[in-house]
């Protein structure tokens, strides 16, 4: 059977990944375009980014990036590999436990610099410094 | 039902682009294997995002090795992410002037992407002050 298994879910999670990754892709190609309009409007782009509230979006495009790449890896695997079919649903548990393994201490630096930002109270929503 | 209780699963046969493309998705899979992830790290890990300023391009873009990098990731990605793309349309769009105007749409946004993105990367000509090296 394949509906509510592990290959329906390491397919839907496969193409969810890979759309938000395209998305992400379309904005990133705008934003570094700002480049051409000097270091003033770019540098603005790169505020935006460095906001937390785009930090913690930003955290959901690099757990979807690792999950991609590794689940990319297990279906070569089950392509290529003599045995990778016979494997293929202990590989899913690899990737999901592989992906967790490096998203946590990945995630932990790119919130580690606004972490003051996150315990402050009342909460404000602020850019920069 | 799909069964598999041995061996590898199944290579699409008989050339054609849909073989192309089963190839060309696992060929740019693992060339961006060997693009995205060291460019995630460099921009997230080994530097604080906001010091990945105009500055930092600059300095980055001196070396046309970056140049040529920036420009392999932006190429396979955004073909191998239309590709993929391509394919969702194909699953869940039913009614084929539909699918073939959506497709349509997705190739001029590709070629766009493309365009601007490479139109960045090789006319980038640093200002004479780069400004802050960080945010």
């Amino acid at each position: 059977m394949y509906k509510g298994q592990s290959g329906m879910w390491s397919w839907l999670f496969h193409r969810i990944s890979g759309l938000g990754i395209l998305l992400f892709l379309f904005i990133h190609i705008v934003d570094v375009s700002m480049l051409l309009f000097g270091p003033a409007v770019y540098n603005n782009s790169v505020l935006l980014f460095d906001w937390w509230v785009v930090r913690l979006l930003s955290l959901s495009l690099v757990v979807a990036v690792f999950y991609h790449a590794f689940n990319g890896i297990r279906i070569i695997a089950i392509d290529f590999w003599r045995k990778g079919a016979r494997y293929q649903r202990v590989l899913f548990a690899i990737v999901l436990v592989v992906t967790i393994i490096v998203f946590v201490p990945v995630a932990y630096i790119i919130m580690q610099p606004v972490i003051p930002w996150l315990i402050q109270w009342p909460p404000r929503a602020i850019v920069g410094k | 039902m799909l069964r598999i209780s041995t061996g590898r699963g199944p290579r699409p046969v008989g050339g054609g682009f849909e073989t192309f493309s089963w190839y060309f998705f696992r060929i740019s899979g693992i060339a961006l294997l060997f693009l995205v992830i060291p460019h995630l790290f460099i921009m997230h890990v080994s530097n604080n995002v906001n010091c990945t300023t105009y500055a930092f391009v600059a300095a980055r873009y001196a070396n046309p090795f970056w140049r040529l990098f920036d420009w392999l990731l932006l190429t396979l990605a955004l073909t191998h992410g239309m590709n993929g793309l391509r394919i969702v349309i194909d699953d869940f769009v039913r009614s084929s002037s539909a699918r073939i105007w959506l497709l349509s749409v997705a190739a001029l946004v590709l070629l766009a992407f493309f365009m601007l993105g490479t139109i960045t990367l090789i006319t980038f000509h640093p200002a004479a002050n780069v400004g802050l090296n960080c945010v």
